[in-house]
């Protein structure tokens, strides 16, 4: 029970980083890879911030600041500078790996016994429970996992909500379009640049967010935590994406990234029961990716129907 | 009104492959007029409505919105008063947002984009309306992605968003070129519609010599970068399908020679 707990917990917060890739990646269909370099810039930020007594929801708060700005960073080069969008992506990652050593001032923090966005939780569920132990299901869980899990949980629905939100504003909207066809967003008088810059930085912006809840979770920040952190997010993405279908609904979409996030957990949990070290977690996650990406299609191919009956929401229909 | 002073555009300047797609063009669009723009490939009219539209910047001379001097001002700044339909039928729209969402969109062109909810219900009638005069049976498709639509009724939507923030000018670029004959025939009937309801300024740029001959108030054929043959009223109505076949034939003659020895072959046409 505290593994799942613990695992959903890691899988929410790490849905922020879903959130952020998606916005980027699927929304603005801009290949970003500063994401590598904002998570850590994230967790280095919050966790420098934190030792130097600050509240952790300011921290995590100036930590999502800072995610902005290298998203600005990226979308500057891309769009004024002329650079191709992976390379941009690629220059911001590789200048924020010394950034994030100059935040920490060496090459790791640790963040035992500090206090945490997840604290209050704490507090609150061992006043519940009466102790530092929640009894679920029959098990005893510690109080942090369950706070944890329920203050990641509310952080995500948060975001989630202010996404569906936001993506369906007139400026919001603007975004989904200028990803979908840059052409005739600027047909309809919207500086698609704009819409680039604004997207990587709310982009970026979440994923240091999650990089500081999950520096926040595991006590630690750590220079080379982010390598590899895009894949990661995008295995929510396309997790989630296969399983509802690309014709699906903003909402359903939007949930999926999440589902996405906690199921991939839940594999690479597999993974390692399986008898797995922590070290092949990017090998895993490469893989868990790959066979997302041609899984669905391969089975469509072979059968002649989609792997669920919601993938094919509204499918290609009518097209007379 | 739309006005041009001595526009002139290059590419790739200064190569061996140097194209001088437009040569001063002067040009003068009443209010209300109908331009059908034709030329042969090369002759400079899809330039023409890209130094217009601001698609890219031009080398030298003007180019005026009804008052307004537009020269140095980048596209999207361009859309407050310019509609557009582009010759992709999948160009003008955003494929995973739905029917009602483009055209809200295509609404508000030219505005600023602010944090109200995109979709209002009380613009949902208004659409219905503008998309039964279609005629397809399009307005029961408000939700669904307009990705899913197919080219001539997604080129159809596109005219009705181009104009349903009335533009000052409308530029068609060979906006019928990939339809099937049907639909082809379907958006040119919706556009003689609009424009004429609407009494809309517009440019349009076609490969139709029929649709050059029976649509419009005005023709110019466009030639090496210059407008080569503009008429307009009676002298257009002289001007049927197989005169402009002769006069592209004429044209595409022209073309084999270099610059030294550009002839004037055809100034009685004028």
């Amino acid at each position: 029970m505290t593994v799942l707990l613990s695992t959903i917990a890691l899988g929410l917060v790490l849905a922020l980083v879903g959130y952020g890739v998606y916005l980027s990646f699927r929304v603005l269909q801009f290949p970003d890879l500063t994401v590598d370099g904002s998570f850590t810039l994230g967790a280095a930020t919050a966790a420098a911030l934190m030792l130097a007594g600050w509240d952790p929801f300011a921290a995590t708060a100036i930590a999502a600041l800072t995610g902005a700005l290298a998203g600005l960073a990226t979308a500057v080069m891309a769009t004024r500078l002329g650079i191709e969008g992976i390379l941009a992506g690629i220059l911001s990652m590789t200048a924020l790996y010394s950034i994030n050593l100059r935040v920490m001032g060496r090459s790791n923090l640790g963040l035992v016994g500090v206090k945490t966005i997840f604290s209050p939780a704490d507090a609150l569920v061992r006043r519940l429970a009466g102790g530092p132990e929640v009894m679920l299901w029959g098990q005893a869980v510690p109080s942090d996992v369950v706070a944890q899990a329920l203050t990641a949980l509310v952080a995500v629905l948060v975001v989630a909500a202010v996404l569906w939100w936001f993506l369906r504003t007139e400026l919001g909207s603007a975004l989904r379009a200028g990803g979908d066809n840059p052409r005739m967003i600027r047909a309809l008088g919207v500086s698609h640049e704009w819409l680039v810059t604004l997207g990587l930085m709310l982009g970026n912006a979440l994923v240091a967010a999650g990089g500081a809840a999950f520096a926040q979770l595991n006590a630690f920040a750590d220079a080379s935590m982010g390598i590899g952190i895009v894949v990661i997010g995008l295995a929510s993405m396309i997790i989630g994406r296969a399983l509802v279908g690309q014709a699906a609904a903003l909402p359903v979409l939007l949930a999926s990234v999440l589902v996405g996030s906690v199921l991939f957990r839940m594999l690479v949990a597999i993974a390692i029961r399986t008898g797995l070290e922590p070290n092949d977690l990017r090998m895993i996650t490469a893989v868990v990716v790959l066979i997302v990406l041609v899984v669905p299609g391969l089975f469509t191919r072979l059968t002649g129907s989609t792997l669920l009956s919601l993938r094919t929401k509204g499918g290609p229909r009518a097209a007379s | 009104m739309l006005r041009l002073e001595g526009v002139s555009k290059s590419f790739f300047p200064g190569t061996p492959g140097e194209v001088r797609a437009l040569r001063s063009v002067d040009l003068e669009l009443a209010t209300g007029s109908w331009t059908i723009v034709i030329g042969t490939n090369g002759s400079g009219k899809s330039t023409l409505q890209g130094a217009v539209s601001g698609a890219f910047p031009i080398d030298r001379g003007r180019i005026w919105i009804d008052e307004v001097e537009v020269t140095g001002r980048s596209e999207h700044v361009r859309a407050r008063w310019i509609g557009r339909v582009f010759q992709d039928p999948f160009a003008g729209s955003a494929p995973s947002l739905t029917v009602a969402e483009n055209l809200a969109l295509a609404e508000r062109r030219g505005q600023r984009r602010g944090l109200r909810q995109l979709i209002r219900s009380s613009s949902r009638a208004r659409w219905r309306e503008a998309l039964a005069e279609i005629g397809l049976g399009l307005e029961s498709r408000l939700d669904d992605p307009i990705g899913l639509l197919s080219g001539g009724q997604r080129q159809a939507i596109t005219l009705v968003m181009a104009s349903l923030a009335r533009p000052r000018l409308l530029l068609l670029d060979e906006h019928t070129a990939a339809l099937d004959p049907r639909s082809a025939e379907l958006v040119i009937a919706l556009t003689r519609r609009i424009i004429e309801r609407d009494g809309l300024t517009a440019l349009m740029v076609t490969h139709s010599m029929s649709q050059a001959a029976s649509l419009g108030d005005r023709l110019i054929a466009m030639h090496r970068g210059r407008p080569w043959l503009d008429v307009r009223g009676d002298a257009k109505r002289v001007w049927r399908a197989e005169r402009l076949h002769e006069l592209f034939s004429e044209m595409r003659r022209e073309d084999r020679f270099d610059d030294a020895s550009v002839r004037i072959v055809v100034p009685a046409y004028r």
